[in-house]
């Protein structure tokens, strides 16, 4: 199962506390990954993606196994450490503004 | 027993002020939706139970909520947890927080930019839910006024929504600037007395009247007079604040504009200032008394600069003559150091017999007037910063 770990504001949304466990068919990316999410918590559709284009929001970041992956490809294969389950992928709401 | 129920958006979450008919004593429920922008937040006039509200947030984008029982419980109108997002052919099932604008050729109206502020053009972008207005004849009917703007309609309780092409469609869109709040649709005004009447007003295009049903529309800005654009009397690009209408009388149209308080006795073919003896003619509120269609309220704000009251004094201003001679209405409001603002959409009429006026300010105050604006006191005094004040008068 994957981890997903949600901004408080999303986790409201959608319900749910804690991480997000997904069973994600296929390879794990995070076009794969926001997929499942999104599946199985559709209210979240168009609040990290844009509805239409599926860019990622501007304020809002993806990381995993302390790195950056916001402005990876979506379809590059997420870490091991991911697909197995060891370490979650993370949806941030970026900071901006004091 | 009647009494009112009083819906507030704020910077942070929404909140619910009920009272019986007296309106003295309050209950206040919330905050819904904490954390979030609450732009608006209004009721059916067909079900006072089905309640509409825009959530939203500079991260995350935009939000539908929808109450089927008074704001007690909330859901987004699209689909369930847990279910397919597609039909069995594929299909995707309702999406309520989708604004998509048109651009189907069928239309005709691929509309790809308008201006922005240094007057090269800019793409469309949807932002926010400015404003939702529902259907004055079916609760599953509600239309919805976006930045940038257009104006956008659900017919199936807010589960999916369409653009209403024409208003963007029409030849001056490609013309239209934003404000400095945005370009937003901010106004939406149904006529009671004819469906397929509706009328818009945008910052910083201006207002728009349509005729039938939302096809077709035309500017209705003759009159309105703006400094601050290269042609004063342009038939389009005045940043119009607010228009308010007596439903018993739909053909009389007060507007606050930037500057200016004005005034139509033809369904905004052309205006007039009523101004007359305001202290300041700038302001984002205007609304009319429930009962008495000539009784206008506005809330002076010192400048486009300052928004903040004239000498630190927070007044309604009030005309009975339908504009031109305003009285101060000051009796609970603060007198000294108040220096909040009272947004376009932030005030509110009740039709209870004496009228209520309601409006709240960006110092977290809602001002309730039990008796037509004679005397206020604060419902509540330090919530987030009030965008929205709607009210629902209930049996």
């Amino acid at each position: 199962m994957i981890r997903v770990t949600l901004p408080p504001h999303l986790r409201k949304l959608a319900h749910v506390e804690g991480e997000v466990l997904l069973n994600v068919p296929g390879p794990v990316t995070q076009r794969s990954v926001l997929d499942a999410l999104e599946e199985s918590y559709p209210m979240l559709r168009g609040t990290i993606r844009d509805h239409v284009t599926q860019k990622r929001r501007a304020f809002v970041r993806f990381f995993a196994c302390a790195e950056d992956l916001s402005h990876e490809s979506p379809d590059s294969p997420l870490p091991d450490a991911v697909v197995n389950g060891n370490e979650p992928y993370m949806i941030v709401g970026a900071i901006a503004g004091g | 027993m009647a009494g009112v129920r009083v819906l507030v958006g704020t910077r942070k979450g929404a909140f619910i002020l009920t009272s019986d008919a007296k309106r003295e004593h309050w209950n206040i429920s919330g905050p819904q939706f904490t954390g979030w922008e609450i732009y608006h937040f209004k009721g059916s006039p067909v079900d006072p139970n089905r309640l509409y509200a825009s959530q939203s947030s500079g991260w995350f984008g935009q939000i539908i909520q929808r109450s089927d029982d008074g704001g007690k419980t909330w859901h987004q109108p699209g689909t369930p947890p847990g279910e397919p997002t597609k039909t069995p052919e594929g299909m995707p099932k309702g999406e309520s927080n989708k604004f998509v604008y048109d651009t189907s050729p069928e239309t005709g109206k691929p509309l790809t930019t308008h201006q922005w502020y240094d007057g090269t053009p800019h793409p469309w972008e949807f932002k926010r839910v400015w404003h939702l207005e529902p259907s004055l004849t079916d609760p599953d009917t509600v239309y919805a006024g976006i930045e940038d703007a257009a104006l956008f309609r659900s017919t199936d309780g807010g589960k999916t929504w369409q653009e209403l092409s024409g208003l963007r469609g029409h030849g001056s869109g490609p013309h239209w600037q934003p404000g400095a709040g945005g370009m937003c649709l901010h106004t939406i005004l149904l006529d009671p007395s004819n469906q397929k009447r509706i009328f818009t007003a945008i910052s910083a295009a201006g207002a728009f009247r349509t005729d039938d049903g939302g096809k077709t529309w035309q500017p209705i800005n003759r009159g309105l007079h703006s400094l601050y654009i290269p042609n004063p009397t342009a038939e389009v690009g005045h940043c119009v604040h607010r228009i308010a209408m007596n439903r018993a009388r739909p053909n009389v149209l007060f507007m606050q504009k930037h500057w200016d308080v004005m005034r139509s006795d033809n369904a905004g073919d052309s205006w007039q200032e009523i101004s007359g003896d305001l202290p300041t003619d700038f302001g984002f509120v205007i609304d009319v008394h429930a009962h008495e269609p000539e009784t206008v309220y506005v809330v002076p704000i010192k400048s486009d600069a300052e928004h903040f009251p004239l000498d630190g004094k927070l007044r309604v201003y009030r005309s009975r003559t339908g504009g031109n001679e305003w009285e101060p209405l000051t009796k609970g409001l603060p007198q000294n150091d108040c220096y909040v603002n009272v947004l376009r959409d932030a005030m509110a009429v009740d039709s209870l017999d004496k009228c209520g006026v309601y409006f709240g300010t960006t110092g977290g105050q809602v001002y309730a007037s039990a008796d037509a604006g004679d005397s206020w006191t604060p419902i509540v005094r330090d919530l987030p910063a009030v965008v929205s004040v709607e009210v629902q008068t209930l049996p």
